[in-house]
């Protein structure tokens, strides 16, 4: 991997591109999907991270010139995505859809792509793009036989056929094992240290942690929070946590916990107590302590709010 | 041939409604060569076989099946991206699918139909019905292309046009036959041959300046409508 990492580096004079959303906003009838994103796109990896439905996919089809903005612009490096195919010699697109040509073989798939860009080479850009997914063993079977993650390869191997400065992909890793997440990972990693502009969208978190500093957090169509991702995590981490209790003695245990510092509140409820919480580190180490003092056994503890999408909504209030 | 046909044409024979092209065309033949060998008089099978059967089932519908199989089934599929994230111009990718579309239709027709033909009449039919199908071959081809851009539904608005417009309207409004392709083509066969197998109210001049309109309209519709392909998203 990391010989062809190396073919591949750019060389110094090569021009990078920016991809930039000014005000834009879509929507369908009455429902509003993107509302108002402004974001500039540039070399590196991005993760563009949002739960289902937040607008991920719209935003990334108006990016790749396959949906026009209903307000606002879209260009790369200065001129408009829609209705311009000309913006294709610089931008790859893997879509969410896994649709490909099964009757062709991987190699077939990614020489058309090849030729339709009028490459020069279209045979030797072809077999590099292979050799980049780590498709050549399959090459010459058709892509109807491959397994998900196979298919995903040859489909990014189709999109950098012609090296684009700009590649974007949505949801690149549903449906890979493990293995072929990381090797996606990996491709990804190289391919923005490389100088290219990488966007993905995923609904997972951990995704976007391995793969990219930066991160556009969409919620409900609106951008939420954009920049590094660790600042990001840490506004994540460092909010306020609901817990709910059950115990053997809610009512003790909640008057225990009271006395504690990183407790902010307390209700004690009929079958189990919400326990808000100013930090999580600290209060899920006194929590067993004060049980234990208390001579209280506590038979669950389930933070309440842990699901993406609660922290999402945390973001868009913060 | 151009990689955009190529991948087409692939396509097209690999999906398996490539075979609802063939048992048509051979009902053609069968009932042709039956009635041949039966001694039938080619004045009573002619009508219903060549034009009933041939011009106004076989012809649209296995244009149908092609027309809206080269554009239409590779965006309900998808793989349409693939081709549209290339920086071509969209008539670059209209063009050749749409040659693709009429040059498969009118060969699986004009076969068939040229057989039928010299079985009826005489090989000067036969030649007739098959340049006149493939003209029309070319008219349906433009307009069921197009119409797999202007709606999600292709199919079924052709099978309306083809059944509805033509097959039954055509006999009861007779204004509704100068704008039906399957009337063009009629006239077109019978100013190449002039049989009195053939017959059609409409004048050669009206079905040649239409036919040559509809191929030319409705191919400029379809390159604008692939200029703003729009690709569904998320809406919740």
């Amino acid at each position: 991997m990391s010989a062809i990492s190396a073919e591949r580096t750019p060389a110094p004079t090569r021009t990078t591109s920016t991809l930039e959303l000014k005000g834009v906003s879509r929507w369908y009838g009455n429902v509003v999907a993107v509302n108002d994103v402004s974001m500039a796109l540039g070399p590196g990896v991005t993760g563009l991270l949002g739960p289902n439905g937040a607008g991920k996919t719209t935003l990334l089809h108006m990016m790749a010139g396959f949906l026009s903005p209903s307000r606002g612009t879209v260009t790369l490096d200065g001129s408009p995505t829609w209705r311009n195919p000309e913006v294709y010699r610089r931008l790859g697109l893997v879509s969410e859809r896994e649709a490909v040509h099964t009757f062709l073989t991987a190699y077939e798939f990614v020489l058309a792509s090849a030729k339709l860009h009028r490459l020069p080479d279209p045979e030797e850009a072809a077999r590099r793009a292979i050799a980049l997914v780590e498709l050549e063993g399959a090459q010459s079977r058709r892509i109807g036989t491959y397994s998900k993650g196979m298919r995903q390869r040859a489909r990014v191997a189709a999109a950098l056929v012609h090296d684009p400065q700009v590649l974007l992909l949505d949801e690149p890793f549903n449906g890979m094992d493990p293995r072929q997440r990381l090797h996606m990972m990996d491709l990804l990693h190289r391919l923005g240290a490389a100088g290219r502009t990488i966007l993905f969208s995923s609904h997972i978190l951990e995704e976007v942690e391995q793969v990219s500093g930066t991160v556009q957090v969409m919620v409900a169509g609106r951008l939420a929070a954009s920049g590094d991702f660790r600042t990001i995590r840490r506004l994540m981490t460092n909010r306020p946590h609901v817990f709910a209790i059950r115990s053997t003695d809610d009512r003790a245990l909640a008057v225990a916990l009271m006395a504690e510092p990183s407790v902010t509140g307390v209700e004690l409820g009929r079958t189990e107590l919400t326990v808000r919480a100013g930090d999580y580190g600290s209060f899920t180490r006194a929590l067993p302590k004060v049980a234990l003092a208390q001579g209280i056994r506590v038979r669950q503890l389930v933070p309440e709010d842990e699901s993406l999408e609660s922290v999402f909504s945390y973001l868009v209030e913060a | 041939m151009s990689t955009v046909s190529w991948i087409t044409a692939r396509g097209l024979f690999g999906r398996r409604r490539f075979l609802l092209l063939l048992p048509l065309p051979a009902l053609l033949v069968l009932l042709a060569v039956l009635s041949r060998s039966l001694g039938v008089d080619p004045g009573e099978w002619g009508p219903p076989v060549l034009v009933g059967l041939g011009l106004a089932v076989v012809l649209p519908v296995v244009a149908l099946i092609v027309g809206t199989g080269v554009l239409g089934a590779e965006i309900d599929d998808g793989t349409v991206v693939h081709i549209l994230t290339k920086p071509l111009p969209r008539w670059q990718i209209v063009l050749p699918k749409l040659a693709v579309a009429a040059g498969v239709t009118a060969v699986t027709v004009a076969v068939p139909i040229y057989v039928a033909g010299v079985l009826a009449d005489s090989v000067r039919l036969g030649l007739a019905l098959a340049a006149a199908a493939a003209i029309g071959a070319l008219a349906y081809s433009a307009f069921f292309v197009a119409l797999s851009l202007v709606t999600r539904r292709p199919v079924l608005l052709g099978l309306v046009y083809v059944l509805i417009w033509e097959g039954l309207l055509g006999n009861f409004v007779s204004g509704t036959k100068q704008l039906s392709i399957q009337q063009y083509v009629i006239a077109l066969a019978d100013r190449f041959a002039p049989t009195e197998l053939l017959s059609t109210d409409v004048s050669v001049p009206v079905a040649t300046v239409m036919s040559a309109l509809i191929a030319v309209g409705f191919t400029a519709l379809a390159i604008d409508r692939l200029r703003s392909f729009s690709v569904a998203g998320e809406t919740s």
